[in-house]
């Protein structure tokens, strides 16, 4: 399977989740999309950079804190959700649903998402 | 930090973008140096030394693309240990802006430079002065309009 079909089998765990809206690979360094399943109007590129600017902040937080690393984010909004799962890659997992998604169905599947991409 | 700028216009959008993107250091110039706009730098001569090398730049890789019979780079990223350079170029009325960005990993990263950038580019054209010709700094002129150019980037 090429490394784009991979991706692209790995986004489809995530997006057939009723109520997922996107889902993309976000490389944490950069802040650089690797690969997305996005619906129109999603602006993939800058929910890349400010998820990867955010996990990098979490991340010195958490390390302040002494909790070790983050597992699972989820910032719920008005109009909708986003859900992040860091892989040990470094790879974002990223997923943009609905406010009322079921959250632990697309957290098991950015985790199986993550453990693929890691 | 203290951003200052040679052609005014260009400080809203330069403040706008380094408080946004993090970056640590910013020029923004004409792709023969002429430096519009300086954010972060603390020493004039620093500034000349990022304009010459920035310009340098520009046009040697705009020479590759026409050797390579391609529109010029959209940008040029070069990230090292600790730092990242950002160096792009974008029209406006008056001609073009190269804008030269460097920023921390631990603070920002390429995607957000990236991606206020883009505003950066849209606020510079929306900014810029319409319909006027920029002075052109003639060659006896230049010692003079340089040394304007650095005391009004450094305050002085």
């Amino acid at each position: 399977m090429t490394t784009a079909g991979r991706f692209g089998h790995v986004l489809d765990l995530i997006t057939r989740v009723r109520g997922v809206r996107g889902a993309m690979l976000v490389a944490g360094d950069d802040g650089l999309v690797v690969a997305e399943q996005l619906m129109e109007g999603i602006k993939g590129p800058a929910v890349a950079a400010l998820a990867a600017s955010l996990g990098g902040r979490l991340r010195r937080a958490m390390e302040a804190a002494g909790l070790g690393a983050s597992v699972f984010w989820h910032l719920q909004a008005d109009q909708g959700t986003l859900l992040v799962v860091p892989a040990a890659s470094g790879v974002l997992v990223v997923a943009v649903a609905e406010p009322d998604v079921n959250i632990g169905l697309v957290r098991l599947e950015l985790l199986r998402a993550s453990e693929a991409v890691a | 930090m203290t951003a200052r700028a040679v052609e005014t216009w260009t400080l809203q959008p330069l403040t706008d973008f380094v408080r946004e993107a993090s970056v640590r250091l910013v020029l923004l110039m004409t792709p023969a140096g002429q430096v519009l706009a300086q954010s972060g730098f603390s020493r004039a001569v620093d500034v000349m030394s990022a304009a010459a090398l920035g310009a340098a730049i520009v046009a040697s890789t705009g020479e590759l693309a026409k050797q390579l019979r391609q529109a010029p780079f959209a940008a040029l990223n070069h990230q090292g240990n600790r730092h990242g350079i950002f160096l792009s170029t974008f029209p406006i009325e008056r001609g073009t802006v190269v804008v030269l960005a460097v920023y921390d990993l631990d603070v920002s990263s390429l995607g957000l430079v990236q991606l206020f950038y883009e505003q950066l580019a849209a606020d510079l054209k929306a900014a810029s002065p319409k319909g006027s010709v920029p002075k052109q700094v003639l060659a006896a002129d230049f010692e003079r309009e340089l040394s304007e150019s650095l005391n009004t980037l450094f305050g002085r």
